[in-house]
């Protein structure tokens, strides 16, 4: 398996920038969606799918030791669309389809339709567990593949969540590593008052993971960590990796940013066309 | 002899792994109870304790099936149904090709009581898409059917077992086909009979019951449904149309289950017998011997019989 090809910071900031205004153009397409927790998530999954993956290059090389990755946070899929088209899973002009009838881009992950997204997601809670199965099956197979889990910071609020969170240690899956997408806003509020998850790094810590502490929208940190992760599974570490990433939800969007209002809603046009102007005018 | 469906699915499936490399199986604290213990033993390394952990189990089984294994999972079906929205997005909606395995049907099992009983299994399981639902009548038919699930069966399955032993009913001369209706006990007489259709533990019910109505001189015989999804429209559609009655007899509730199975296929002919459901009418279960309990929710021989009496009038 070749490694990834690895990305420059700056040819990252690009492509995320493009994802940026891939993900208000369908949402607003769309006419419904989460813009909040897809632009929270995209700096990191940028990373994650351009400058670490491997085997993922697009759907005509789908290879079993491809390394994995389950959006647990479901309705942050605009975001992982955008990848996918860019990676040449599906045509970008498909991006229009979002959430139509018919359309293999579902509101939610839909494994059926699209199998690279791998696990049926949606309702909170059950993508770490379908990681953890996968990261299980593919050390039967001998494979050194990668599994990869991003959750929201809500969603870990899920017992399901915990229960997965303590068994991965058991099974020694260093192939496996879970990352917080911590934007820090849910539907009803601010995480901290809807349900507190903190202190979250030592939960996960005392639950067995090792656990890396970042900004979610440094390029070089997630690169640096996302790096670490590997070799330390290629050494021969027992752990599972947990990494939060602290963002901010609706990243890049300044009307968007932190407002709890644009978890599920999506852009007008000319709500839009002003977002895509702020992007493409961001350095 | 007699056997219970659980340690004939135990047997089945240490037998299956030696020829089936990929079958692994997920036990959530209850392998013994379960008889996944018999494949742990036999393949350590291709047994998963995922602890009191239900819901991750099942996520667990998805993500191996989409590696190419073919997991077993098995709790108690009470605790399965439990985590039903697991069940529904990361195993059904995703197609994943996972047999879960729901032992303690019923209020069969006594002792324990309710909330150790499943009996809400086949309503819930048959809403899913792509789900198939079965629950076999004795070890033999256990054994056919696991043997059906590993080779033949692509997507997720559910498979209903008894704590309690069940007699042997499989007919000697029986061609094995899951997905048909299987006559257990044929009428002699040539007036029209009451049809009995039972399902897992209630089967021997059933049977016995039939034998006492046609001792009172009521022509009566007996089905047996392995299958409760695909269900054998055809067979019951054929029955229901020269039958005096049709009776359904299963340990679940009659809501949902075997008796709804039938209704579903009633309500598409323009004529059939009248059909009366045996069952858990709506109830909770409870403590008690299994026997006794057979008794006072209306499934044992003796009550099928009197109901049946009662609605012949």
């Amino acid at each position: 398996m070749l490694p990834a090809t690895h990305k420059s910071v700056e040819e990252l900031t690009s492509l995320s920038k493009e994802f940026r205004e891939w993900i208000i153009e369908m949402l607003t397409e769309a006419k419904s969606g989460h813009p909040g927790g897809s632009l929270s998530a995209i700096d990191f999954l940028t990373a994650l799918w351009f400058s670490e993956m491997r085997g993922v290059e697009s759907a005509d090389r789908l290879a079993d030791d491809r390394d994995r990755f389950v959006l647990s946070k479901g309705h942050g899929v605009p975001a992982l669309y955008a990848i996918l088209a860019k990676k040449g899973f599906f045509p970008r002009e498909e991006l229009k389809t979002l959430r139509r009838t018919g359309s293999r881009l579902q509101g939610h992950p839909d494994r059926q339709r699209l199998p690279i997204v791998e696990a049926s997601t949606g309702s909170l809670g059950q993508g770490l567990s379908v990681a953890q199965g996968l990261a299980m099956g593919l050390r039967l197979q001998g494979k050194n593949s990668m599994v990869y889990c991003m959750m929201g910071d809500g969603e870990i609020q899920e017992g399901q969540i915990w229960e997965a969170a303590m068994s991965a240690p058991k099974y020694k899956l260093s192939n496996l590593c879970a990352i917080l997408d911590q934007n820090g806003g849910q539907i009803d509020g601010p995480v901290s008052e809807v349900m507190p998850i903190e202190p979250v790094c030592d939960k996960w810590a005392a639950f067995g993971w090792y656990v890396m502490d970042i900004d979610g929208h440094d390029f070089a940190e997630i690169q640096k960590a996302l790096a670490e992760v590997r070799a330390r599974h290629e050494r021969g570490e027992t752990k599972p990796v947990f990494i939060r990433a602290r963002t901010v939800k609706g990243k890049g969007v300044s009307f968007m940013e932190n407002k709890i209002e644009w978890h599920g809603a999506a852009p007008k046009a000319a709500e839009a066309a002003k977002a895509i102007a702020e992007i493409r005018a961001a350095r | 002899m007699s056997k219970a469906t659980r340690q004939a699915f135990g047997e089945a499936l240490a037998k299956l792994g030696e020829t089936h490399p990929e079958i692994v199986v997920l036990d959530a604290d209850l392998a013994k109870s379960t008889k996944s213990e018999l494949f742990m033993k036999k393949f350590p390394e291709r047994f998963f304790e995922m602890g009191i952990q239900e819901a991750n189990m099942i996520g667990v089984a998805a993500g191996l099936a989409f590696t190419g294994k073919l997991p077993f999972l098995c709790s108690f079906g009470a605790f399965l149904t439990g985590r039903f929205d697991t069940i529904r997005l990361s195993v059904a909606y995703s197609n994943a090709n996972v047999r879960l395995i729901g032992t303690h049907a019923g209020v069969g099992i006594g002792d324990d009581g309710h909330s150790q009983m499943a009996l809400e299994d086949i309503a819930l399981m048959r809403t899913l898409p792509g789900m198939g639902v079965f629950q076999p009548m004795d070890a033999r038919d256990t054994e056919q059917l696991m043997d059906y699930l590993v080779n033949t069966w692509k997507g997720p399955a559910y498979l209903r077992l008894t704590r309690q032993n069940l007699p042997d009913l499989t007919p000697s001369e029986h061609v094995f086909n899951p997905l048909k209706l299987t006559p257990i006990r044929k009428t002699t007489g040539t007036s029209k009979p009451v049809v009995l259709i039972g399902t897992g533990g209630t089967l021997g019910e059933a049977v016995q019951a039939s034998e006492k109505l046609n001792a009172a001189g009521v022509a009566s015989e007996v089905w047996n449904a392995t299958s409760l999804k695909p269900f054998d429209h055809e067979t019951t559609s054929k029955l229901a149309s020269s039958a005096r009655l049709m009776v359904t007899v299963e340990d679940h509730s009659v809501i949902g289950g075997l008796g709804d199975c039938v209704a579903e296929v009633l309500a598409t002919l323009s004529q059939h017998a009248p059909l009366v459901k045996l069952g858990i009418q709506d109830q909770f279960g409870e403590s008690g011997e299994g026997p006794e309990l057979y008794e006072k929710f209306g499934i044992s021989a003796s009550k099928i019989v009197e109901s049946i009496q009662r609605k012949l009038g």
